[in-house]
């Protein structure tokens, strides 16, 4: 009998079909990957699945009987339990503190019994881990193993694990993987989500794909590989875009060398990349988020400076400029949090004034006017549908985003960088985007492509490049360039052999 | 089934945002009944003496403007902070450091004529707030630290040092209060309706408040601010220098504070008393959030607030009861004002 069953499970956000009449089987004492791209729905079925989200028809089934859950409570009484990317920890208390943490039976907390319970508890399921230390004192490692512990320590029998391998080092994946399989052996059933294909194939027994929010097929491990699960990972129709260019035409304008950079959280994120981006062409970056691309494109935009190496645009060195400084040197940026590109609560008139604000100023005055008439003009040839005085966070995704465009495209740049600029836009915006990128590019600027969006890279790309965790793991022509290729490029199959 | 009401996240409607000073005080009115009964008084009589009375004769009205003056102040000196997501706390300080300019200026500048002494006086009581602003600001944008903390605990020093100024050297000599030597004639402030107390800092006040309006909303620099307070992250992708902005406005914010510790020696008091301020710079920040960040909704805060302070007086006097209830229903519009604010976000849904 299955652990979990889940049938014809439908989720919907507004327009977005999360989840399509998912069918997803869990085994008894398997680990059973669930792969997929970003968005393609894995995150919501497991949330569905916790009691976090409220699927909108479909039926789950818990050693073969039906079962309503309604909250996470319900699910760990139904012995499931969820470990999520982001942890929730208390770092002030102690492990066995985390623990026990609303579970703990009755008002009174009794320190010693607590910690006995809980360092009993980490011994029969082998999890090493100090009981009596402060969680904020532990590493990012030993706090999963944590977060896995409190899981175990409410009785459960099904674990969900939502990508944990992507805040951990390579060593601490080993640690992961090892308990995983003592737990597995122990009959715990795992469900592993994750869009790294080396990883599903070392951990998992079965996997399961989804894609665009359906359930592409469930396999067993033994009778796949990574080639075959990147094609039902990525594998749409091919768009039949194909262009002859094969290195770079023009002269190259951006240098990026030797760049290496930390993320917010102070993270390796950029690890000695390289890149060229050349007049009149597009440099389509793939791979997946949260490989370092956003920290690229904040690099080249000025927003965050690296620890060493040089972003040259043409002879200018523009590696320690600031954003303004950079955007005048000729650099038009499309910030990949559209949000963080413009401020909300001013009017579209002020935020398409605020980055060349200089120009729109007479003797430290605004130059009311002139911002008006800029914006009027700006609205009319970007087909904004806006006022200039309207909020810009009452726009839709889409005129926000033509807003930012007009702002960085007016003044005819020879340089854009471009991070993820038709996330969440619908069709019509989507091409409006496109096809100014592509207009860019004719008239000879250099274009600097980040997304997610396989089809979009190589639509409209020359040269792609794929990055993964950190690096570039390689540059090839549009045309090499198929969705198997790319998929496993980004998933990482190819960095052993790149590296050797 | 029974049904049940659950407020969901999305905006409210737009007349309910015009509606918020209105709704707030009606609010505040039931609440701070409870009080009023309890100390033993009609609330509706009790509140009639706090908006009514003091409108209905020359001398009491004029009397709202001089309680508005330091307002007017703190409240523009807070609005342009907290609109420039500087959230400077200090106001209080910044107004005792500029007291103690007036208090020095006024004693020093013998032989100056009237209009130049009190322009001095101005500049003075300015640069002092701003100097008193300085540290938690350096301390912002060079360190990060939270200047909630910094500008806050800057105030009890602030307070302190003037008490120690008026218990040691600036002790009265004749009469050994602990209050600062009387300022030269030439240094006060001239009334503007004798005998009325209502002097020439109210104007004052109003130019701040029209000044702190004309950089916000007309000046490239007051764009800039606003980017700042509306959406640090974007402004600095667009390339405003988003530290040097804030310290910029917290130096003027400190500087207009500071204007009312002048105004308060040169226009009331004449020297330098250790309650000079009864919260004042607190007050301009209940100011500078029921006008919504407003520098002129902010100004006629500060003159509703004014008139409670006023009124409460008048609420004592013929009521009997405490007028530290004037405090209770300030502090309480001011809670309830950022509920209403707040509660903008959300509207009340049925769920079945």
């Amino acid at each position: 009998m299955d652990a979990v069953q889940m049938v014809g499970i439908t989720k919907q956000f507004g327009p977005l079909i999360a989840n399509n009449k998912v069918n997803f089987e869990l085994k008894k004492g398997e680990v059973h990957a669930l792969l997929g791209e970003n968005g393609a729905g894995k995150t919501t079925l497991m949330r569905i699945l916790y009691g976090l989200y409220k699927a909108d028809s479909g039926e789950i089934r818990v050693n073969g009987k039906p079962v309503q859950i309604n909250s996470p409570k319900d699910a760990i009484a139904n012995g499931i339990g969820m470990v999520s990317q982001h942890f929730t920890l208390v770092p002030p208390l102690t492990v066995a503190e985390n623990v026990v943490l609303g579970f703990n039976p009755g008002v009174r907390l009794d320190p010693k019994l607590v910690n006995k319970n809980v360092e009993e508890a980490a011994n029969k399921f082998g999890i090493d881990v100090k009981t009596t230390a402060l969680v904020r004192h532990l590493s990012v490692g030993e706090r999963q193993r944590v977060e896995i512990l409190k899981a175990l320590y409410r009785n459960i029998n099904v674990l969900i694990m939502d990508e944990p391998t992507a805040v951990l080092v390579p060593q601490e994946v080993d640690v992961l993987f090892e308990t995983l399989n003592r737990l597995r052996k122990g009959g715990l059933s795992v469900i592993f989500i994750s869009h790294k294909l080396f990883e599903v194939m070392t951990i998992s027994d079965r996997i399961t794909v989804l894609r665009d929010g359906k359930c592409i097929g469930t396999v067993d491990k033994k009778n796949t590989d990574e080639r075959s699960l990147a094609k039902m990972m990525v594998g749409r129709e091919t768009f039949g875009v194909q262009r002859d260019s094969e290195a770079c035409g023009g002269k190259p304008l951006l240098k990026i060398e030797n760049i290496t950079a930390r993320d917010k959280k102070g993270l390796l994120a950029l690890k000695d990349v390289s890149l060229e981006v050349c007049e009149g062409e597009i440099l389509g970056l793939a791979g997946v988020s949260g490989n370092g691309q956003a920290e690229l494109a904040a690099v080249v935009s000025g927003v965050l400076k690296p620890e060493s190496g040089k972003v040259t645009l043409g002879d200018l060195d523009i590696t320690h400029m600031d954003p303004q400084s950079i955007s005048k040197a000729g650099v038009g940026r499309i910030p990949e949090d559209r949000h963080a590109g413009v401020v909300g609560e001013m009017s579209v008139a002020e935020n398409l004034a605020l980055e060349r604000l200089d120009e729109f100023l007479k003797n430290g005055m605004l130059d009311r006017k002139k911002i008006k008439s800029h914006a009027e003009a700006m609205i009319k040839e970007y087909q904004i549908k806006a006022t200039p005085t309207i909020q810009t966070r009452k726009l839709s995704g889409g005129n926000m985003q033509k807003v930012i465009l007009a702002r960085a495209l007016y003044t005819h740049p020879r340089m854009i960088v471009a991070a993820q600029p038709t996330r969440g836009l619908d069709i019509g915006a989507t091409e409006y985007v496109r096809n100014k990128l592509i207009e860019q590019r004719e008239r000879g600027a250099a274009v600097l492509l980040i997304s997610e969006d396989l089809e979009e890279i190589r639509s409209i790309s020359d040269r792609i490049a794929v990055i993964y965790e950190g690096r570039i793991v390689g540059i090839l022509p549009c045309n090499d360039a198929t969705e198997e290729v790319l998929g496993l490029m980004m998933s990482g199959a190819t960095e052993a052999a790149y590296e050797s | 089934m029974k049904a049940k009401f659950r407020l969901v996240r999305s905006p409210a409607p737009g007349w309910f945002s015009a509606l918020i000073p209105l709704l707030a005080i009606v609010v505040t009115f039931m609440i701070t009944s409870v009080f009023i009964l309890i100390a033993g008084a009609n609330p509706f009589e009790a509140y009639y003496y706090f908006l009514i009375s003091p409108l209905t004769s020359k001398v009491s009205i004029l009397e709202v403007l001089v309680k508005s003056t330091p307002l007017l102040l703190t409240g523009a000196a807070v609005t342009i902070a907290f609109a420039s997501g500087y959230w400077n706390i200090g106001a209080e300080g910044q107004l005792y450091a500029g007291a103690v300019a007036a208090a020095f200026l006024g004693t020093v500048l013998v032989g100056v004529p009237q209009p130049l002494a009190i322009l001095i006086m101005l500049v003075g009581g300015f640069i002092a707030g701003m100097l008193w602003g300085l540290v938690p600001a350096l301390l912002k944008v060079r360190l990060s630290v939270d200047e909630v903390v910094t500008t806050l605990l800057m105030n009890y020093i602030a307070l302190y040092m003037v008490s120690a100024l008026l218990n040691g050297p600036w002790r009265d000599p004749v009469t050994h209060w602990p209050q600062s030597p009387t300022i030269l004639a030439t240094t006060m402030m001239p009334k503007l309706l004798p005998p009325s107390r209502l002097h020439f800092g109210f104007i004052v006040g109003l130019l701040a408040v029209a000044v702190v309006w004309f950089i916000l909303s007309r000046t490239g620099l007051g764009m800039r601010m606003r980017s700042v307070g509306m959406g640090k992250e974007a402004a600095r992708f667009m390339g405003v220098k988003v530290n040097r902005t804030m310290f910029i406005t917290a130096l003027i914010s400190a500087g207009i504070a500071g204007l009312a510790g002048v105004t308060e020696v040169a226009g009331i008091h004449f020297h330098l008393i250790d309650a000079i301020s009864p919260g004042y710079g607190y007050s301009g920040i209940i100011a500078a959030t029921l006008g919504n960040l407003n520098p002129i909704g902010a100004g006629v805060a500060s003159l509703f607030l004014g008139l409670i302070s006023t009124g409460s007086q008048a609420v004592s006097r013929s009521l009997g009861v405490p007028s530290f209830l004037g405090d209770v229903v300030q502090a309480t519009l001011l809670l309830v004002t950022l509920a209403m604010f707040l509660l903008r976000n959300y509207t009340l849904r049925r769920v079945e």
